[in-house]
């Protein structure tokens, strides 16, 4: 098993003042799988990818990752291992280009650090191919010019997951990325999942169901902090329980 | 609900260059370079002396709030600590100008090293109450060691000395280029840094931090260069402006110092390359020519304060950016 799996938690909890977000979660997720995290409003998710990519320390718990405790490391370490996250409120650079957002990812991965304060910009348009590459991935290049804060939201979303795919990551942690998407993106953006998954791993939390059905091998059920179920789509939907959890909270979409 | 709806943000403030505004950039640094050239012989060079001195000050600072998006409010204990090194080392130990200038700057340097150390730990309005409390001390450092500082008199009568030994500074048209040229040099250091490798994190870092530590950068590690660069520029323009004045005081060290190159900055345009420089030419001349109100100044540079806080964000320089759609 320990050879299959990247990432896996046990005990993972968090507490913020009294409350429990995170409840002694134990996750296995496998290398290569498309592995869906889903559940009710307010059900952890988040927090997990929090605790996961070190944005929160955990109050208790382990977290290990290609077979390395990464409970005591910093974030931007996490990302260094091959381990990057996107962000529920679209994360994206809003005063840079979309090209140059795309570039700053690529700028991490092929040149490491970049303290030169001393050579021009210049040196990084040997970038600008492969971040229109991953821009025309996303369908945005007719926005290339366009600062990202000029971008609708569902295009916010896009450009943030062509950032995070420059990294090259071995895996991703995938926070809602269709949430505010029109139908026509949601499709293209599932593609794109599908493609890249590939060769990596996904962790992906997601609302709507029917991406999650057709896209993921495994699928985790959170509620109030704690796994509830888990198991395939054709598992999960009929346990009682998560009815119960998703019809009981009114949050998440009851519906397939 | 269809994501092809408009966008949802209005013209952003634009930041980035493209080869247009490379043009244009490239023009303006030649416009600046036949300004400075006419300068001393349409307007006193001890006054544009002021203007460029305060000018470097002002763009060291945004470099920091405008492309580091850290807002120090203590940024007059490096200027003014780099002016007394370098008046008291110009005096007392007789180095030569350009040694008194470098060895004032280094100690800017320094002292940002440690000082931005202490504040990057902290995000927002602490990191500023931080850089604050750090300024204050070095301002009771100041006051309790008049063997070095001079006390309330400050270090007066420091002597221009000659240049490499061998050009005598004490003619104002012969000061004036030296003093132009570290102002170009900055500046010119200023854009490069801006528009580099390092710069862009720096932009990054800025709008988003999160984010750019989700992409595998030490966020920390890169404000603590950009506040130790600003620190060094601020530094550099108050060594020169000990050796300009021949005089360093309690002033320079002075709380209301930070606060100036802040006014400065905001008036001529946060963030823009050049806003800094007509910040500094607007505040510098308004002082000089409403000298004579005397307390009124303060209160004049107080309402010009909140009139740009309220009416007038961007700057000077931000609106006319804005309006052409180039950054400037
Ligand atoms: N920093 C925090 N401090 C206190 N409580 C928090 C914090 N972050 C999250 N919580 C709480 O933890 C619980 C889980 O939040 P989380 O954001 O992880 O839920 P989620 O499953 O992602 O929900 P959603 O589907 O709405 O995104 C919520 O009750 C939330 O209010
Ligand atoms: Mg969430």
């Amino acid at each position: 098993m320990a050879e299959d799996t990247i990432l896996s938690t046990s005990g993972l909890t968090k507490e913020f003042a009294g409350f429990t977000a995170v409840n002694s979660v134990d996750l296995s997720v496998r290398r290569g799988s498309i592995h869906a995290l889903i559940g009710p409003n307010g059900a952890g998710k988040t927090t997990c990818f929090n605790l996961l990519t070190k944005f929160l320390a955990p109050t208790r718990g382990s977290i290990v990752y290609n077979g390395r405790d990464i409970s005591r490391e910093k974030p931007a370490e996490i990302a260094r291992l091959g381990l990057v996250r996107s962000f529920q409120i679209s994360a994206v650079f809003p005063q840079l280009s979309v090209l140059t957002n795309v570039r700053i990812a690529l700028q991490r991965r092929k040149r490491g650090d970049s303290f030169d304060f001393w050579r021009s910009e210049r040196v990084l348009s040997e970038l600008d191919a492969e971040a229109r590459s991953l821009i025309e991935a996303v369908g945005l290049t007719p926005f290339l010019g366009l600062t990202a804060g000029e971008l609708s939201y569902g295009r916010k979303r896009a450009l943030e997951i062509a950032t995070t795919l420059a990294l090259e990551p071995e895996m991703l942690l995938l926070d809602e990325p269709m949430a505010g998407m029109g139908r026509e993106d949601v499709e293209r953006i599932a593609a794109l999942i599908r493609k890249i998954s590939k060769n990596r791993t996904i962790l992906m939390v997601e609302h709507n169901l029917s991406v999650v059905a057709s896209l993921s091998d495994r699928i985790t059920v959170l509620a109030r902090g704690q796994v509830l179920a888990e198991g395939d789509y054709a598992t999960v939907s009929k346990d009682p329980r998560v009815i119960e959890a998703y019809i009981g909270s009114g949050g998440g979409h009851g519906h397939h | 609900m269809t994501d092809l709806a408009s966008t949802d943000a209005p013209a952003a403030i634009v930041t980035e260059t493209d080869d247009g505004a490379a043009r244009l950039h490239r023009n303006l640094f030649i416009a600046i370079a036949v300004a400075l050239v006419i300068a001393p012989f349409v307007a006193y060079p001890v006054f544009v002396m002021k203007v460029l001195c305060f000018a470097l000050f002002a763009l060291a600072f945004n470099l920091l709030l405008g492309y580091g998006g850290l807002l120090s409010f203590g940024h007059a204990a490096y200027f003014g600590m780099a002016s007394y090194v370098s008046a008291y080392t110009a005096k007392n130990w007789g180095l030569t100008p350009e040694l008194a200038i470098l060895l004032g700057t280094a100690v800017g340097a320094a002292l940002g090293l440690v000082f931005g150390a202490l504040a990057i730990r902290r995000q927002g309005i602490y990191f500023a109450m931080i850089t604050l409390a750090l300024a204050q001390m070095v301002f009771f450092f100041s006051l309790q060691t008049p063997g070095f500082t001079g006390g309330e008199d400050g270090i007066q009568a420091v002597p221009r000395g000659k240049l490499l030994g061998l050009i005598d500074l004490a003619d104002d048209r012969v000061l004036y280029w030296l003093v132009a040229a570290i102002f170009m040099g900055g500046l010119l250091l200023i854009y490069r840094v801006i528009h580099s490798p390092f710069g862009q994190v720096c932009k990054a870092i800025r709008d988003n931090e999160p984010r750019a530590i989700s992409l595998g950068y030490r966020a920390s590690q890169y404000k603590l260069m950009v506040f130790v660069l600003s620190a060094t520029l601020a530094g550099l323009a108050g060594a020169t402006k000990a050796i300009v004045f021949q005089l360093a005081s309690l002033t320079d060290v002075y709380w209301t110092m930070s606060g100036e190159v802040v006014l400065m900055t905001l008036v001529g345009g946060l963030g823009t390359v050049f806003g800094p420089i007509v910040g500094a030419i607007v505040i510098v001349a308004m002082q000089n020519y409403l000298a004579t109100l005397g307390a009124w100044v303060t209160v004049v540079q107080g309402v010009i304060f909140v009139l740009c806080v309220l009416l007038f964000r961007e700057g000077i320089v931000g609106v006319i950016s804005k309006a052409i759609r180039k950054p400037l």
